[in-house]
Parts: C-alpha cells; sequence; structure tokens
C-alpha cells in the first residue's frame, strides 16, 4: 500500500449484479461518498466530480473510468491537470455461502504541489481508512435498507469525522 | 416535549426537549403511554458506560400510540399500540436475516466508536450512549422510532400496558438467558440476580422445562418475589451463604446444569476485599466491568454445562476463570437480546394466561419523578424491583 493509498472493505447482502450496477452508476456516487458533493455524467466513461476538501473549500475536476469489467471491477482517475490526484478501484466478488457481495475499495489521493498544500492534505489523509470504511458504511445501507441510516446525534450518517463533535441523543430542533 | 436527560453522574433531568420528527422514510413517531427504567440504565446513571452525552435522552423500554409513519413504513397505521423493542434492526442485513437482531450491521451509524472499543458494532440501541447509535430514548413524550416496519408489535386485544410493556427488552431477555441454556427436563438452572431481568429468566426456565430453579441474591424482598411469583424452587442469599458451597449442597456435587448471568459489570461480593479489588480497577478505568456473579457462574456450572450472561458488560473483564471454561467443557452463551425474535411467541404466552409480566413492577410514577426513580432504584429502597412511568 502506498502512503496515501486508502483501504476498506465490506459485504453487502445483495446479489453481485445489483451492487455492480449501483455503484456503476455515477449518479448515486454522492450519495454514500461523504465528500463528493455532485456528480455531472459528461458521457464516454467520463464525469465532473466536485466534492469539498479536508478545509471545507470546493474543487471540481473530472474523472474517467480506466477500466470497467462488468459486476467485477470498477477503477477511476482523475484527468491530468486536474487540482486533486485522485484514482480508484472498487472490485465486487460473490460472498461465500450466498452471503451477498465482497466489495473491496481501494482509493489514492494527492494535492497538487508540494510543501505546506502537501504536507496539510498527508495530515487530513491520516484517517483516511476510516473515509473509505464510512462511505462503504453508507453504500451497504442504502442497498440493503434503501437509505443512510440517521440518529438524532449523527444526522447525517456515519461520520468519522463528526464522531467527536456529536450533538446530544435529542431530537433534533424544529 | 418533556424528557428524562442524563446529566452526569448519577444525575437526571426531566426537561423540555424539541418533539422528535421524521429522519428516515422507514421511522414511526410513538406518542408514548408507558416507559420502564432498566437495570441497565443504572450503568449509564453511574457513569460506567463510554460516549455518554449531557443531555441524552434516556429510556430504552417503552411503548404507544403510532402517531405518524414515513412513508415507506406500509404495516403501521396512526393509531395503533405498540411495544417497541430496545435493539433497532434493519430486517434485511445478514444478521437480521439469522434472527440476530442485536447485532444489525445497519443501524449503528456511530458505529466507529464501538469498533473502537467491541471490535465491531452491534446495533443501535435507544437511549444507550453515542457508541451504540445516538439515538433519543423513550424516557419521554414522544420518541422516534427506526426500521418501524421492522421492529415494534401491534397490541390489538386491549391488554393492559403493564402487561405487554416488558415485551420491550426485560422478559425477552430474561427468556433468552434461559432459552441460550438449551434446557432439558431435569435439568437445574441458578440465576445470579433476582433483579426484573433474573426474574424473568427464573420464570423463563421453568416455562422452558427446567426442574429446579436457584435464584441467587443478597436482598430477601427479591428472593421472595423470585419464589412467590416467578416460581424459584430455591434461594441463596449470598450474604447469608457461600453461593458456591450453597449449590454443592443443593446439587448433590454436580453443580447446576446451567448458569445465568443476570447480573452484569456492576456485581457486588460478599467478600468485601474482592468486591475492593473490583471496584478500585473500575474506578481507575483499569477494567471496565465487575465480574463477580460470571466468575462465580462459571466456576459453580456442571462439567459441560452452559453458561448463559444477558447481565450488561460494557468492555474488559479482569481475572477471567478461562482455564474452567476450557479444561471443564463449559459452553458460554451471550448476547443482548434479540428480541424481535421473541416477540410474537412471548405475547402468545401472554395472552394464553402462562405468565403475566407486571408481578415485576412494584413503583409507579409520573415521568416528571424520574430522578426519583432512578434513585428509589439504584438504592433498592422501599422495596424497589421495577419502576415504571407515565409521560
Amino acid at each position: 500500500m502506498s502512503p496515501n493509498e486508502s483501504r476498506a472493505a465490506s459485504t453487502v447482502n445483495r446479489p453481485v449484479a445489483e451492487v455492480f450496477a449501483f455503484w456503476h452508476d455515477v449518479q448515486n456516487l454522492p450519495r454514500f461518498l461523504e465528500q463528493l458533493q455532485s456528480v455531472r455524467d459528461l458521457g464516454a466513461g467520463r464525469s465532473r466530480w466536485r466534492q469539498t476538501d479536508g478545509s471545507g473549500a470546493e474543487i471540481e475536476f473530472d474523472v474517467e473510468l480506466t477500466a470497467q469489467e462488468i459486476n467485477e471491477r470498477v477503477a477511476w482517475r482523475s484527468r491530468e491537470g486536474s487540482e486533486i490526484e485522485s484514482s480508484g478501484e472498487v472490485t465486487f466478488t460473490a460472498a461465500p455461502g450466498g452471503r451477498g457481495t465482497e466489495v473491496r475499495a481501494a482509493v489514492r489521493r494527492r494535492a497538487k504541489g508540494g510543501g505546506l498544500a502537501a504536507a496539510a492534505a498527508a495530515l487530513l489523509d491520516a484517517d483516511d481508512n476510516q473515509q473509505v470504511r464510512d462511505d462503504l458504511r453508507r453504500f451497504k445501507q442504502l442497498l440493503e435498507t434503501g437509505e443512510v441510516v440517521r440518529s438524532e446525534a449523527s444526522p447525517e450518517g456515519t461520520s468519522a469525522r463528526n464522531l467527536a463533535s456529536q450533538r446530544p441523543a435529542q431530537p433534533l430542533p424544529a | 416535549m418533556r424528557a428524562n436527560c442524563w446529566m452526569g453522574k448519577q444525575n437526571v433531568e426531566v426537561v423540555d426537549v424539541p418533539d422528535p420528527k421524521i429522519l428516515n422514510s422507514r421511522d414511526a413517531i410513538v406518542k408514548i403511554s408507558s416507559t420502564a427504567i432498566c437495570g441497565s440504565d443504572l450503568h449509564l446513571y453511574n457513569g460506567l458506560v463510554p460516549t455518554m452525552k449531557k443531555g441524552d435522552v434516556l429510556g430504552h423500554e417503552f411503548m404507544g400510540e403510532v402517531v405518524e409513519v414515513g412513508e415507506r413504513v406500509g404495516n403501521l397505521r396512526v393509531g395503533d399500540r405498540v411495544v417497541v423493542p430496545f435493539p433497532i434492526a434493519c430486517g434485511a442485513c445478514q444478521a437480521c436475516e439469522r434472527g440476530q437482531y442485536s447485532v444489525c450491521e445497519n443501524s449503528n451509524p456511530n458505529a466507529p466508536l464501538a469498533e473502537k472499543l467491541l471490535g465491531r458494532s452491534p446495533s443501535g440501541i435507544f437511549g444507550y450512549s453515542h457508541m451504540l447509535g445516538g439515538y433519543p430514548g423513550g424516557q419521554a413524550e414522544y420518541a422516534r422510532v427506526p426500521f418501524a416496519d421492522v421492529g415494534p408489535i401491534k397490541i390489538e386485544n386491549g391488554l393492559p400496558d403493564e402487561s405487554v410493556l416488558f415485551l420491550s427488552d426485560i422478559f425477552p431477555t430474561g427468556y433468552m438467558g434461559a432459552d441460550m441454556c438449551d434446557i432439558s427436563p431435569g435439568d437445574v438452572v441458578a440465576v445470579w440476580g433476582a433483579g426484573p431481568v433474573g426474574q424473568f429468566a427464573i420464570a423463563s426456565a421453568l416455562l422452558l422445562g427446567a426442574e429446579q430453579v436457584i435464584a441467587i441474591d443478597r436482598f430477601d424482598y427479591r428472593l421472595r418475589i423470585a419464589t412467590e411469583r416467578a416460581g424459584a424452587t430455591h434461594v441463596i442469599n449470598y450474604e447469608q451463604t457461600s453461593t458456591l458451597e450453597a449449590l454443592e449442597e443443593l446439587t448433590a456435587g454436580r453443580g447446576p446444569d446451567a448458569c445465568i448471568d443476570a447480573v452484569g459489570m456492576e456485581a457486588h461480593h460478599h467478600i468485601s476485599a474482592l468486591h475492593a479489588y473490583d471496584r478500585i480497577k473500575q474506578v481507575t478505568k483499569a477494567e471496565t466491568d465487575r465480574p463477580h456473579a460470571l466468575r462465580e457462574a462459571i466456576l459453580a456450572c456442571r462439567n459441560g454445562g452452559v453458561v448463559s450472561v444477558v447481565g450488561v458488560y460494557a468492555g474488559l473483564v479482569d481475572k477471567f476463570p478461562m482455564g474452567a471454561v476450557m479444561n471443564r467443557s463449559l459452553r458460554l452463551r451471550a448476547g443482548q437480546c434479540h428480541v424481535h425474535r421473541y416477540l410474537r411467541p412471548l405475547l402468545e404466552r401472554i395472552q394464553g394466561g402462562e405468565i403475566d409480566p407486571s408481578f415485576v413492577i412494584t413503583h409507579r410514577m409520573p415521568l416528571n419523578d424520574a430522578p426519583l426513580g432512578f434513585d428509589t432504584f439504584l438504592n433498592k429502597e422501599d422495596g424497589c424491583l421495577k419502576v415504571i412511568m407515565n409521560p
């Protein structure tokens, strides 16, 4: 694993074809990738992603599919010249015993340039395994229950970033 | 609305909080008619469960009337009377499909917190810390019930609240404690703790065919209820006699076929030095739990028998007699209750007159008196066994 690679895995209790199709439809990505605000499908395996970085600033960049094997694998990377260098891969495997689909994700990210920006990015990347785990948890919830599960203390759903600053377990203000 | 909130160690307050609203499409809002204080709430009250926050609404035993349903709740209508199980379960993950609802894989949005302490996350639970979801509880006028299409059971035959409220937790929890013992006719079962869960473990062991059930506690009034109402055939007051010696005598040297721990992490010990050992380790966080009852249950159990744990443990225990478990072929069973699995069959037993769970109730009070209820229950004052409250 390279220094800025993050990995996580999850088993989703749905058939491989359904799990693959859900991830493959780029319109679904902002529903479970926490940092992603929106995705615009540009056709021909390209899409434009708008997301927030660790400091909350918004960045837009174009992404292209680099591999797709139906019901097995999706890989992508940011196009050359983007503000963020980002790539990733997700594989889908039938779990033993008919227990759904094993989903394994690996994501690599690097901010452009060196110095302070890169150092800050490395710091923010420190919990990136957790970020990918959280994203996969939301993905699993969407496929198994139909939506991201919310509690009053975590109204946006699973987010390691919000765990430290939870509101009390009280109904939300009207 | 009014709600009983955790404000710090041994401090709860009934305060005004916002009314709950639907957050997920499978939610329902329930107007609470009856709610209870659970023995496990005392662990929160004593500050022994990590990840509580000031202002958390407590309570995981409640029932009431459905006043609003999310768009994907097809089985409930406004006006339905329901009892709500304390674990929150989605009904669609592998754990739920296996009937292991209290380890639902989807209902805890704060799973990363639980994973730090427990390795993996169990289900979310109402009013039971942020590590278990950060869901407001049911010691309140209203509650939001997630996955309302999976959990709540409708009560349609006019049975009073007091007879069905405990389907939410303590009756199925005690029943599962006995169920995990795989009881055969003629079995002798010993139950540590004659609190509300212990009472239901005793009654359930008898329903499942045990011939003798031995209740162990330090309060005579609880042992009296165990005999007179739950049906215990023998009792041991461990402040007056040695539990291990008494069990040796009662079972003629065999040991009980099954031992149920209905005490959990805040056990007391009749030998004050041993109690002090674990109390000090607990206070200094060198161990989170005081496992006297569990140790004793393991040491007492017959060779090849079952030790069944339904008392709550939060983290780590010390001086665990693993040698006894291994060398004497003991089977250790444990779990937060998979309440959903037991709701229908236990409601049928109540309807059929086999048991009326209201026998454990000793105190009834308005929700506004929750601080008094916690204090009375904690200190075992006034013969307190179970407090129920009406908002």
